[in-house]
């Protein structure tokens, strides 16, 4: 095709690094990351926004990487699931995911550790109707959930107890 | 995968609209692609060009006068966490939380929601309940047409090729107004969506009479409808006998409704739910009007 096949220069940080990356203008997120960065955590499933495989956070926020335009993250940052652990140190949810069982086939995992991670840092101390609400569109068709909510929950009174000053007495 | 496209970006809707009339139809207009992309990757539509409307000048603002203007930029997300918008209209704030999930949520936009004109859209059917408007512009000038004017049928809207939607505006009704989204669905969207505006006198609560109602029925019809024999039946009802005539004035309203065969259900069978879903939208926001918080209390029900 004509001006169309023109790529275009986008630099952004992946989970801390910097990257100077060409892509075409239809070129999407979850491809880019998965063939080009060869991140393959974040997973096409519904490629339509309903099912969360694909989540990944942009600047923070929760999006789904099948339905965006790897353009878009020009000048923004990415965090997937292989940024969220600290070398061997596994993040406070993923520990708790593991604490709790909330894996089971794992496909759903990464989104719902994204997903959870954007909740947290928007709201950490969130209810279970927060949490809830918060999961909608963001299938798992092994657990049932509950073991996630539990994750969830228990990820967020880590936190709080971590954050919170030393009591003295 | 996408299709091959060239992607515009213009900064001035001048620009926007120019890049439109030049190109016809073969470009879209692009702000978030929560419905959009969707389309193109299915095949069942392929534009060679996408106009980016993010970056037009005043399209992310929430302008708070007389009136509440929401550009047609701004995500859901930025309508549910706008202080204006909580201040000034909390229904929509609520609204918008609800609105498909957090991701849809992050990147999709109040304009592109109403022009793409699901019928599942949650928006069109409240902004219909609040008497809002929708501002177009295009190369002949800017136009502002009501709801009801703007959205024809299912993804059909009054928007010429040419035009593009700016902004919605509405005037939110007093801080006295009990009002309540209701809406239904076992899907990603929804079946039914039900909103209620009911705009009481200023006496204390326990003397409080309708004086203006309005019902907007969504979902389960082409396009969103209000429910004028519904609205006329609970004008002048005091609050406190709200709940004896919302079973009359919701089977006014299921009667009124347009129902249509879908995947969702059957038309009777969402003929039935209308009448269902507007009591119980009508009860919630009664018991707003007395300081009650209402809940769902129904599997796959939200209350916004």
């Amino acid at each position: 095709m004509d001006a169309s096949a023109a790529r275009e220069p986008i630099h952004l940080v992946v989970n801390g690094r910097a990257r100077d990356l060409a892509v075409e203008p239809y070129a999407l997120l979850l491809d880019v990351l998965r063939d080009d960065l060869d991140l393959k955590g974040a997973k096409r499933s519904c490629d339509s926004q309903v099912c969360g495989a694909c989540t990944v956070l942009v600047d923070g926020l929760a999006v789904s990487a099948c339905t965006y335009l790897a353009v878009e993250a020009d000048g923004r940052s990415i965090l997937t699931v292989e940024g969220l652990a600290e070398g061997e140190s596994l993040h406070p949810v993923q520990r708790a995911f593991v604490d709790a069982g909330a894996v089971q086939c794992g496909f759903c995992t990464p989104g719902m550790l994204l997903t959870t991670r954007a909740l947290l840092d928007e709201n950490p101390a969130p209810t279970r109707e927060d949490v809830l609400h918060y999961l909608r569109g963001s299938l798992c068709r092994c657990t049932g959930y509950r073991k996630i909510v539990e994750a969830i929950l228990a990820a967020a009174r880590a936190r709080g107890q971590a954050s919170a000053p030393a009591r003295v007495e | 995968m996408l299709r091959p496209f060239v992607l515009h970006r213009p900064r001035t809707a001048e620009e926007a609209c120019a890049l439109l009339a030049r190109l016809g139809e073969d470009a879209a207009p692009y702000a978030g692609g929560t419905e959009l992309l969707l389309l193109m990757k299915l095949g069942l539509l392929r534009p060679r060009h996408l106009v980016d409307v993010k970056r037009v000048a005043g399209f992310d603002d929430i302008a708070d006068g007389v009136r509440l203007s929401i550009g047609a930029g701004v995500t859901h997300r930025t309508v549910e966490r706008s202080a204006a918008v909580q201040a000034r209209c909390p229904l929509m704030a609520s609204v918008a939380r609800h609105v498909g999930n957090v991701r849809v949520r992050n990147v999709g936009t109040v304009g592109g929601n109403l022009a793409f004109a699901d019928p599942h859209s949650d928006l069109a059917t409240l902004f219909l309940a609040l008497d809002a408007s929708v501002e177009l512009v295009s190369p002949r000038g800017r136009r502002e047409l009501t709801l009801a004017e703007f959205v024809r049928g299912p993804w059909e809207t009054a928007r010429a090729a040419d035009e593009l939607l700016t902004s919605v505006r509405l005037t939110p009704w007093p801080a006295s107004t009990a009002a309540a989204f209701v809406k239904f669905g076992v899907h990603e969207r929804p079946t039914l969506g039900i909103a209620v505006a009911l705009r009481l006198d200023g006496s204390g609560t326990g003397r409080a009479r309708v004086v203006d109602a309005r019902i907007a029925i969504g979902c389960v019809n082409p396009c969103p409808a209000r429910a004028p024999g519904a609205e006329a039946r609970l004008s002048g009802v005091a609050l406190a006998e709200l709940e004896d005539v919302a079973g009359e004035a919701a089977a006014l309203a299921a009667a009124s409704a347009d129902t249509a065969d879908d995947l969702y259900g059957s038309a009777d069978y969402k003929r039935e739910m209308v009448a269902v879903f507007v009591r119980r939208a009508l009860r919630a926001a009664a018991a707003r009007a007395r300081g009650v918080a209402p809940v769902a209390g129904f599997p796959h029900t939200i209350v916004a």
